[in-house]
């Protein structure tokens, strides 16, 4: 590359050419505010994730954190807070010059959301920042907090002229849940987009920053094998599982208010569909890849109030067993309100109305106390059009599934039909397996380092972005108002079980759930 | 994946042949297999390491301590003066943090004793027990180049340390040789990845990456056996932003060559540190014709970097980042062997023309 060249091909900004064959690409020096530094997600996911990126040395090459949260401390108590945290929730051993490196950069910032002040003196925090180090630092907000602040923190943020600054980027990461009906969407995305730019806003769903789902981009749109195959003309049905073995556990307070269909089939799970069914992007830029992602989306139709008991399911765990012990239902854990009808489980048919999947349907479930946890997308191909081998003792001619499984042991799964060894011609279905971890033997990094590190680079590809998250709630509002002014009785299902027997009703004719 | 061994199982035999070997590793895995159906093989990469029968204990220990990145199946060919047999060992590990209900993945090890006048058949003995399809790496840490070439047709990739060899300039010679029949992982190259990483960085912003026209002089420093990570990295800053340097000569204790850029010279010096305790860099100091001065320096801390601006101002920072130790390095290697580096081939030739008198 000669130094005409770098200048670049009409751009103003010339490329950097020393960055060609580096895996980690520079990030410019940054400093991120966490909202809510005491709350768990800080402590647990937040902070480890950092300490972690700071490790493997990708952290931009100058960075500073602030902690601003309600409790009063030190600069020095946060930090001794972050270090036991980090401690306990690392991934990793910590290294302790690298924490001591990464901690001596942290300051904290007493004060509550809607306490004016507050802004004013993280302000100045910034800004000293800046002139200690004689650059812009780019600025990263992370609200990790009740929902009910976000748009308070971003209107301050705003108010306070903290939504830009000259000489570098100012961005803002809004944590899930994304408003909890259609209206509240809107309006979160209404007072935010008042100071912020949708370019600056990284509504963040941890679903994404998987490896996993990632690699559903890479399975579908790098392997030439499958694409013939994705469409109407072969795809049968597909459904998306996510289940949970465990309960509710102590989080009665946000659960309750949730329930299954808000908190994993509304985001996670449509994520999923979407990935699984969008349109090849002209490129994998954010915007590429978000506009074949919202087309799905606005490509399922709204269900109608009277078209909501045929195509959805709730339920609710009634106690039974799971692991060999005996499990409480719902309304007997910790802190569920005596009358709670909010669901637990959620199983919805959808219908992806265009030119490539017309007619094949989408089943999703997802639930909490069911048989056993697990993630997977199976893809039932259509059957052969003339079954040859019908003799007796065989097990017979299963249509074909491809099976993508997101956790816990990722892969992917081809159900085909073989020969039973012997004199007879007997088949029985067997399965080609792929196993990620026997081919890449290395920890993938948490979900979260790598949003974290796309926010810094300004990558919004693995965020949702605001017509998405409408388009999202657009599909389930109905269903949830459906259910909230129905008058029939919750259904309930055994804890340990594969959920309630009204899910089968779903299901179209010769169509059936994989078993837990 | 951990690869504390919770059990293995080993054959072994003595006067052997490479298909009794092959039979050995797959008898094994369907053993094993039926012990515990959770058990499966890793197949991430072949690495087929040659060593001398002496040393190979150490070239063992190292290979454990490479982490997260290890190959699945390893085959140690330790070379014993005047044998004429082959002997082997072959064992598979399970993990020793297997969890209930998830998969437990196993690597694969053959250990064979052979040799000197097998090296240069060595092709025929590697070939049955490597898994096909799966990239095949080739390392000899104690020479044995002759092996190596028997090998290159059969290993995507060679692994090569070039300051480990006594004469830069022929190892530089060598590594460009390997490049034109293989893809090669030079651990030197790898060394300098964080000093690459930053001095990018430190260019990135779009305030300063008009500066990279402005440089006027690199020096680096450099543990005194690792000439030729101190030469890869000029050649490395020299190809990526369209320098033309001449041959180095020797000047004041180091190593100097002036590049010509576009209508500037730019003085690249590499100069021994004998005070750095391990292979590799000590520091990297970066020059502009405005004054400004980028340098990075290694200190029992970690890495440090000082920028001074033609202003005079001055300020410094740690750069967060674990060191990664010799095993991490090597551990780096095995994984690089899946990634391909095309910033690599030409600084490897910018060095041996830089080297070359």
């Amino acid at each position: 590359l000669t130094e005409e060249e770098q200048r670049g091909q009409g751009g103003d900004e010339e490329a950097n050419p020393l960055v060609k064959g580096l895996e980690r690409l520079p990030v410019h020096p940054t400093t991120t505010v966490i909202f809510g530094a005491g709350g768990d997600l800080a402590k647990r996911k937040l902070l480890p994730a950092i300490y972690n990126l700071a490790h493997e040395g990708a952290l931009p090459e100058r960075f500073n954190l602030i902690g601003v949260s309600r409790g009063e401390m030190s600069d020095e108590e946060f930090r001794d807070e972050a270090r036991k945290s980090i401690a306990e929730f690392s991934r990793r051993d910590t290294d302790e010059k690298v924490l001591g490196a990464l901690i001596a950069q942290f300051r904290y910032v007493t004060g509550t959301f809607d306490d004016e002040t507050m802004y004013g003196r993280l302000g100045s925090v910034l800004n000293e920042f800046d002139e200690e180090a004689g650059i812009e630092f780019n600025r990263l907000f992370y609200l990790s907090t009740a929902p009910n602040f976000f748009p308070v923190i971003a209107e301050a943020l705003g108010e306070h002229g903290l939504n830009s600054n000259e000489g570098s980027e100012v961005r803002i990461i809004i944590e899930k849940p994304f408003g909890t009906d259609l209206a509240s969407a809107r309006e979160l995305n209404k007072r935010v987009l008042t100071h912020f730019d949708e370019s600056q806003v990284f509504r963040i769903d941890h679903y994404l920053g998987k490896e996993t789902v990632q690699n559903m981009l890479v399975l579908r749109f790098a392997n030439g094998i499958f694409e013939p195959l994705w469409n109407r003309s072969y795809v049968d049905y597909v459904q998306i599982t996510a289940a949970e073995d465990l309960g509710i556990g102590s989080r009665a307070g946000y659960y309750d208010k949730s329930g299954a269909l808000r908190d994993l089939l509304q985001n996670h799970m449509l994520q999923l569909l979407m990935i699984l069914s969008m349109e090849p992007p002209v490129s994998f830029s954010a915007d590429e890849v978000r506009d074949e992602k919202v087309k799905v989306l606005h490509s399922i139709p709204a269900p109608r109030p009277e078209d909501v008991p045929n195509m959805a399911v709730r339920a609710q765990y009634s106690a039974g067993s799971s692991a060999g012990d005996e499990a409480r239902g719902y309304l007997d854990e910790q802190d569920v309100p005596d009358d709670s009808t909010t669901e637990t489980y959620a199983a919805v048919r959808l219908m992806v109305d265009n030119w490539r999947w017309a007619g094949v349907p989408f089943y999703m479930r997802t639930g909490k106390r069911l048989a056993r946890k697990i993630t997977e997308i199976a893809v039932t191909l259509k059957p052969v059009p003339h079954l040859a081998f019908k003799q007796q003792g065989s097990l017979g001619v299963e249509p074909n599934q491809l099976l993508l499984t997101v956790q816990p042991n990722e892969g992917v799964s081809l159900s085909l039909v073989a020969k039973i060894p012997g004199a007879r011609m007997a088949v029985r279905p067997v399965n080609m397996e792929f196993l990620y971890g026997t081919s890449f033997m290395s920890q993938s990094p948490e979900a979260y380092e790598r949003l974290i590190m796309d926010t810094m680079r300004g990558d919004a590809t693995l965020f949702a972005r605001n017509d998405e998250v409408e388009a999202a709630w657009t599909i389930c509002d109905p269903i949830l108002k459906a259910w909230e002014d129905g008058d029939e009785e919750l259904p309930k299902c055994e804890a340990g079980s594969a959920g309630p027997k009204e899910a089968d009703d779903l299901m179209l004719p010769g169509h059936k759930w994989r078993p837990l | 994946v951990t690869v504390s061994a919770r059990s293995e199982a080993v054959w072994g035999e003595q006067d052997t042949t490479p298909s009794a070997v092959d039979a050995a590793l797959r008898r094994l895995l369907a053993q094993r297999h039926a012990e515990d159906d959770a058990f499966v093989p890793a197949r991430v990469c072949n690495l087929v390491a040659i060593v001398d029968r002496d040393w190979r204990g150490e070239i063992e220990n190292r290979l454990e301590k490479v982490g997260r990145f290890h190959p699945s199946r390893t085959i140690v060919c330790a070379v014993e003066k005047r044998r004429e047999t082959i002997d082997a060992v072959v064992s598979l590990a399970l993990p020793g943090d297997h969890k209930q209900g998830e998969i437990a993945v196993g690597a694969e090890r053959v250990e064979l004793t052979i040799g000197e006048d097998h090296l240069e058949r060595l092709e025929t003995i590697v070939d049955p027990l490597i898994v096909s399809d799966l990239v095949t790496l080739v390392w000899s840490p104690h020479g044995h180049d002759n092996a190596v070439d028997a090998l290159i047709r059969l290993a995507g990739v060679v692994l090569i340390d070039s300051v480990m060899a006594p004469d830069p300039v022929a190892a530089v010679d060598r590594a460009h040789w390997l490049t034109e029949r293989a893809y090669v992982v030079d651990l030197a190259w790898l060394r300098s990845v964080p000093w690459r990483e930053r001095i990018a960085s430190t260019f990135d912003p779009p305030q300063w990456r008009s500066s990279l026209r402005e440089i006027t002089a690199v020096t680096v420093r450099h543990h005194p056996e690792s000439v030729v990570s101190a030469t890869l990295f000029v050649s490395w800053m020299a190809t990526r932003l369209g320098w033309q340097p001449a041959p180095m000569q020797e000047e004041d204790g180091g190593l100097v060559a002036r590049a010509r850029a576009s209508g500037r010279k730019v003085k690249l010096r590499v100069e021994p540190d004998e005070t750095m305790p391990v292979a590799g860099l000590a520091g990297v100091a970066v020059e502009t014709a405005s004054g400004m001065k980028l340098s990075l320096f290694r200190g029992s801390g970690g890495l440090t970097a000082t920028r001074k601006t033609p202003d005079g101002r001055e300020s410094s920072w740690v750069v967060l980042g674990a060191s990664r130790g010799e095993a991490g390095i090597l551990g780096e290697g095995i994984r690089q062997a899946l990634l391909r580096d095309p910033t690599y081939g030409p600084a490897l030739t910018a060095a041996c023309e830089m080297l070359a008198s």
